[in-house]
């Protein structure tokens, strides 16, 4: 494909200038969109920034950046990266966390050869959250909070590695913002052991000009949970792709999400949920309300081993389309090689409802309100279905933010 | 015609698009409520009923090709439908709309403060509403339960209609309009809308009472009745008028019109 030539360069080149590990990584091309996986989102816009090394952090940018994004009642512990760099002058509560050194070679879940974007991160990253949770230890909310900030075009890819030990549990809120034209390039490698369990509640509220692009590989072994919300409203063009393996019996894993977007904003939800086990559970709710130009993607793959016998799979993708040029491609996909199994998947399209508008409005709520409350209520679902309800408060907060600026 | 400032209609004509024909369903509508007056609308299946009420409360589906609605000095059809509402307009739906994902108690506190706010009255804060919203449910039989649910969704018939008397109580209207509020309910539902309208009664309260049936009238006594047929009154008169109807069906006053 000549298609791929045009991608190869001028990012990728400064990638390998700037790598400090492994460059055999990076001598693939960014996929086009000719590539199955990349058909609906194009890197073209990415691929063709020379992204420089993160400026050092400003710590006074980043601090109002956090005093504005992270509710200043919020008692909760908090890891803060600025620019990609752990920063412990922002950081909180961090002692009671089993918290490790960064070690750039600790990445073996991401499959760098097989994935660009993670292969990026593989050859780039410098830095990024090493956390253990002992066994059978609630580790309570623990907030990740990454900023990134600066003049130019640059480039931050943090790897995180979380590993939630034999009945374990944590609670994170994963806070991505910042300011500037940068690339945000996070990978998580996250393992839940046996009857473990953890939350993970992502916000996505990037610079209007930047680029995130996210990378979640989480291993669920026997009875564990990992329970994940991702609320998608910023950046110019993000995806965030999940490949979630259930590892061990009686296993869940729930990929749900809400993708907000206003302008001429871009955001892809990509998962992978592989059953390799029986008797596990892997549920995915969806929902997107797309205004102006803005364009939504869903690609979900479950995929079922043939020995993963009653497996219990459910997805489901909601769009809402609040303007006649708001666009969302949603592409479902199921792999079934086991015959005893319960997937099941569905898909909606659909603008408001003209009659509930005009019951609100026949109640005294002015009409804008009332949009704004059918909007949420689309919303609530989704965002209850996080088992930690006390992450529901902040998601509902940062919906409500998201509404009150667009408008 | 008296002008008493508070509702008249005048010549209204309305339509709305079937399938891209416009099909005119008021044709030239008068209708006159004193403040304090309780009427009732009665007329055949497709005589416009419903469509009178949309108007009124600002549907946007119907056109207005002709004619007025004055409300309380106002013209009515200029504004929006929280606008009426705030003026005073409550209509009672025959099918209240379900909001799955809207908490009903929300739903009321939000549309309660919203229209004290265009009537330049304090808003209710939580504890202010939740002691005003728990007198009325005791006073309408209901569980606090029903404000915990999502609006409508599930409700039975009764429960749905027990809420817009609800809403109704609580939005202080100077003018409901019940669209056949009737229909589907049994008799204990049916005193429930009536006493929700009785309660109301008053120099400042008036209503409009949209039925296909003697049986709601009953309960609520209407100070007058209008015959309602192809689009227009053909007929008003005292609440003797709905008796008639009842026993001698709608055949008389539709020759006479014709």
């Amino acid at each position: 494909m000549n298609a791929i030539t045009t991608l190869q360069a001028p990012a990728l080149e400064r990638f390998i200038a700037r790598a400090r590990g492994d460059v055999s990584v990076l001598r693939g091309d960014l996929p086009t969109r000719a590539v199955e996986a990349w058909h609906y989102t194009s890197l073209r816009d990415v691929a063709k920034v020379p992204f420089e090394d993160a400026p050092d952090a400003d710590f006074e940018a980043a601090r109002a950046l956090i005093d504005a994004h992270f509710p200043a009642d919020l008692n909760m512990a908090r890891a803060v990266f600025v620019n990609g760099r752990f920063t412990p002058d922002l950081s909180t509560g961090l002692e009671a966390f089993d918290i490790a050194a960064f070690s750039p070679g600790s990445g073996a879940m991401a499959r760098p050869e097989r994935d660009a974007i993670a292969g990026i991160n593989a050859a780039l990253a410098q830095d990024g959250l090493t956390l253990r949770v002992p066994q059978d230890v609630d580790a309570g909310r623990l907030a990740l909070i990454s900023v990134d900030v600066g003049q130019g075009r640059f480039s931050t890819h943090p790897r995180h590695r979380i590993v939630l030990e034999d009945g374990a549990a944590l609670s994170l809120l994963d806070l991505n913002f910042g300011s500037g034209a940068y690339l945000s390039n996070p990978v998580f490698e996250i393992v839940v052991g046996d009857r473990a369990r953890l939350t993970h509640a992502k916000v996505q509220d990037e610079d209007c000009e930047a680029f995130h692009l996210a990378l979640v590989y989480a291993d669920v072994a026997t009875r564990g949970l990992y329970d994940s919300f991702t609320l998608t409203m910023g950046a110019a063009l993000s995806r965030h792709e999940v490949h979630a393996g259930l590892l061990g019996g009686h296993a869940t894993v729930h990929v749900n999400a809400a993708q907000l977007l206003d302008g001429d904003r871009h955001a892809d939800l990509t998962s992978v949920i592989t059953h390799g086990n029986p008797d596990c559970v892997s549920r995915q709710t969806v929902k997107n309300v797309l205004l102006d130009t803005s364009h939504g993607v869903f690609q979900g793959k479950i995929y079922v081993d043939r020995i993963a016998q009653k497996t219990d799979g459910y997805q489901m993708n909601q769009a809402l389309l609040l303007s006649d040029r708001a666009q969302i491609d949603s592409k479902p996909e199921l792999e079934i090689y086991a015959d005893d199994v319960r997937c099941s998947h569905g898909a909606t399209v659909g603008a408001l409802d003209e009659e509930q508008l005009f019951y609100l409005q026949s109640r005294g709520i002015p009409r804008d309100d009332a949009r704004a409350m059918l909007v949420r209520a689309f919303l609530t679902d989704a965002i209850a279905l996080i088992e930690d309800e006390g992450m529901h408060t902040l998601l509902d907060a940062a919906v409500d933010a998201w509404w009150a600026r667009r408008s | 015609m008296t002008m008493t400032d508070f509702l008249t209609v005048t010549n209204l004509r309305a339509r709305i698009d079937d399938n891209g024909t416009p099909k005119e369903i008021l044709r030239g509508l008068d209708l006159e409520i004193p403040p304090g007056e309780v009427h009732a609308i009665m007329g055949p299946n497709g005589s416009g009923k419903s469509t009178l009420s949309y108007v009124l409360s600002g549907r946007e589906e119907y056109e207005v090709t002709e004619g007025s609605v004055r409300f309380k000095g106002q013209d009515l059809l200029a504004l929006e439908p929280d606008e009426r509402a705030a003026l005073g307009v409550f209509l009672a739906f025959q099918a209240p709309v379900e909001l799955p994902g809207v908490n009903n108690a929300n739903f009321l506190r939000t549309a309660v403060n919203a229209v004290r706010r265009a009537r330049g009255e304090a808003e209710l804060d939580a504890v202010g509403f939740l002691k005003a919203v728990r007198a009325e449910t005791k006073r309408l039989h209901m569980s606090d339960e029903m404000l915990k649910r999502q609006v409508n969704v599930g409700f039975s018939g009764g429960e749905k209609k027990r809420n817009e008397v609800l809403q109704m109580r609580m939005l202080a209207p100077s003018l409901a309009i019940l669209d056949e509020t009737d229909s589907g309910l049994d008799i204990d539902a049916l005193r429930i809308v009536a006493d929700g309208v009785n309660s109301l009664r008053g120099p400042d309260f008036s209503a409009l009472v949209i039925t296909h049936h003697q049986r709601l009238l009953d309960y609520i006594h209407p100070d007058r009745v209008h015959v309602m047929a192809q689009g227009r009154i053909i007929h008003s008169g005292g609440p003797e008028v709905a008796h008639e109807l009842e026993a001698k069906g709608y055949a008389r006053y539709l020759q006479a019109a014709a």
